[in-house]
């Protein structure tokens, strides 16, 4: 993977290069999805940052606390049923206690869905064409475009540079 | 095209470039730790090494011997082990549950604190997991504590609190485990690339290849979000059932509807003097005066107030409960702690956690770090001293007379009781060698205008306000 990209100081100047870039997209032949945006620190109020908002996770923890609580009810119930055993009259299968390993169970299936959905939704991991520059973690935004037409680089470089950029990088794409 | 020095100088007059400088400054700060390793923390390192191998050969002794080898007698089943136990699972409530309550709040001050506490969250599950396989006597057949149903002919009793245990226990490990290494995963990512050789290989993997887009940074905010509102009614339901360990039994005192609340808060007491405790260490050892300021033990040291008083209601009223209703069985516990055999030790635990931390923590000229520690070791030594109480004297004072016994530690409990307080402050100390111990990118989201840090000019926003406002900016010039 090559990536033509630069460096910005604020997410202001960032945001003004993600527009440039956007608008340029369709006359410089690439597509939107090739717009890289790399930062240190997460920036919110931006539209490059927040166009990835989104309420799904929520659900899915949901749907796997209610996985958890199922597969809690089915251990607790099934296994006590299976069990050869004289309760004297209690009941075989008491809600009370059942109740608080359910709810332990419940509480983990919403924790590991919460860590899948994660690992899903920001893909990771992903040890392939990792993008870095030292300067993203002293603050600086990197924005840029991946694998560019070569016709294009040049008004690619010029869109970088326009909005702000003091100079354009290139990312050889060799990951660490 | 390079900028000229006149560019330069305008960008470092911008907040932006202060707020670059600051952010260059915090990455430098925090990541120092982990690549310099000072006299101090070698000696550190070695001490709590030392108590570890104690425990070691300690365990090896009992596991050659036999558990026998422990004061535990009929009827005293249970003593320093559980107390441990207890005590632990109870200190790790300082991390995961404040850490979490504070991200719900949005509390911006929580920022340097967060990760401190977390990990003093899983390095004493871990701890409180390993002491029942201590107890069992035979840690080879520790397996047998996992209650899959049917096999080698063992039922896994659901209706019993110790099963509870385990569900609980393992939902708050992995919560808590979870909780600490999501945030983590970006601080790995800037240790990857600050690194090199074996360390860097390693921070590759733990980093699982992050970048930083923006929708990973935001992926990574829900996940914290879902985490945190997650953890805080496992954290209570844990403490709830440990307490349920006791309260289940027809014990004298043990058997009490209140037990689960006050363990709950005796948890959230013990942790929060943990917390300020390390915090106060790590501030000292490893050079983070500009982020754990004053501000954060007196915040800290106000809740920790609260707490106090909070046990001390908690505490009342179960006694008084006891004492009004004058049942001999629970009259002959309650008078040996409060007067006789173990009263030296009831009232070690009232000046411990009430009567040296309330005075200190009421007055905001003694709630300094130094006083705020002071107090915070005093509450250690009261809240394990509170769990050995609670455990013992009901146990050696059963309803019939004929069957009670005392109980005596032998050398071998209390070494291993060293070495758990060895074997925390050792994970501690190799953690903060390995990860930042304050989250990097969360201290740099306090740069941001709406993160509270640099427009924000409240002093209540416990951002390195010398760093970003007031301090000296350093004196070469970015390229």
């Amino acid at each position: 993977m090559k990536v033509l990209y630069a460096l910005y100081a604020d997410p202001e100047t960032a945001q003004r290069a993600v527009d440039a870039l956007h608008a340029a997209c369709s006359e410089l032949n690439f597509d939107e999805r090739q717009i890289v945006i790399i930062s240190g620190e997460p920036h919110e109020g931006y539209d490059f940052a927040d166009s990835h908002i989104t309420r799904r996770p929520y659900g899915w923890a949901v749907f796997g606390a209610a996985i958890g609580a199922g597969c809690g009810y089915l251990l607790t119930t099934l296994t006590q049923r299976a069990y050869p055993i004289f309760t004297g009259g209690m009941p075989l299968s008491p809600m009370w206690t059942d109740g608080i390993i359910v709810y332990e169970l419940t509480m983990l299936g919403a924790i590991l869905t919460a860590l899948i959905t994660l690992l899903v939704g920001a893909k990771l991991p992903n040890f392939k064409g990792v993008i870095k520059d030292p300067e993203i973690w002293l603050g600086k935004i990197l924005v840029g475009v991946a694998d560019p037409l070569e016709s294009s680089q040049q008004d690619v470089q010029e869109c970088l540079l326009g909005a702000g950029a003091a100079e354009v990088k290139q990312f050889s794409g060799v990951s660490d | 095209m390079q900028k000229t020095v006149e560019q330069i100088e305008q960008d470092l007059q911008r907040p932006t470039g202060r707020t670059q400088r600051a952010a260059e400054r915090i990455e430098q700060d925090l990541l120092r730790p982990i690549f310099t390793t000072s006299g101090k923390y070698k000696v550190a390192v070695a001490v709590s090494g030392l108590l570890v191998l104690a425990g070691v050969a300690a365990f090896g002794y009992q596991l050659y011997t036999g558990i026998g080898v422990w004061g535990i007698n009929s009827p005293v089943f249970w003593a320093f082990d559980i107390t441990n136990f207890v005590f632990w699972i109870g200190i790790s409530h300082a991390g995961t549950l404040i850490s979490a309550i504070l991200r719900l709040c949005n509390a911006t001050w929580r920022r340097p604190v967060t990760r401190c506490a977390e990990a003093i969250t899983v390095f004493s599950i871990v701890i409180g997991g390993l002491i029942p396989l201590c107890h069992i006597g035979r840690p080879w057949l520790g397996y047998w504590l996992i209650p899959y149903p049917n096999q080698r002919g063992i039922w896994p009793n659901f209706r019993s609190p110790l099963l509870w245990d385990f569900f609980a226990i393992l939902t708050y490990l992995t919560g808590s485990t979870t909780f600490l290494y999501l945030p983590t995963i970006p601080d790995f990512a800037a240790i990857r690339d600050a690194s090199t050789g074996f360390r860097k290989k390693i921070c590759r993997i733990l980093s699982l290849g992050w970048q930083g887009t923006p929708r990973q940074w935001q992926r990574l905010e829900i996940a914290m979000h879902i985490m945190a509102i997650a953890i805080v009614p496992v954290a209570v339901s844990v403490h709830t059932i440990v307490s349920w360990d006791f309260s289940m039994t027809l014990v004298p005192m043990w058997h009490s509807t209140i037990f689960g609340p006050y363990f709950v808060t005796g948890a959230i007491f013990s942790g929060i003097a943990a917390l300020i405790l390390a915090m106060a260490l790590l501030r000292h050892f490893l050079h983070l005066e500009q982020y754990l300021t004053p501000l954060h033990f007196n915040n800290l040291g106000k809740l920790l107030l609260t707490m106090s008083l909070l046990w001390f209601y908690f505490t009342f009223c179960e006694r008084l409960t006891t004492w009004y209703g004058n049942t001999p069985d629970e009259m002959a516990v309650f008078w040996q702690s409060i007067r006789l055999h173990f009263a030296p030790l009831f009232w070690t635990m009232v000046i411990c956690n009430l009567i040296i931390p309330v005075p200190i923590l009421s007055m905001k000229r003694f709630r300094t770090i130094t006083g705020t520690a002071i107090a915070s070791s005093t509450i250690i030594v009261g809240m394990w001293i509170e769990r050995f109480l609670i455990i013992v004297p009901a146990l050696d004072h059963k309803f019939l007379p004929f069957s009670w016994g005392v109980y005596r530690p032998t050398w071998v409990e209390d070494t291993l009781m060293a070495s758990s307080f060895g074997m925390m402050a050792l994970l501690y100390l190799l953690f903060s060698k390995a990860v930042p111990m304050i989250s990097i990118w969360e201290m740099k989201v306090g740069l941001q205008p709406h993160g509270g840090g640099i427009i924000t000019t409240a002093p209540a926003i416990a951002e390195p306000h010398g760093l970003v406002l007031e301090g000296p900016l350093p004196t070469d010039v970015p390229e």
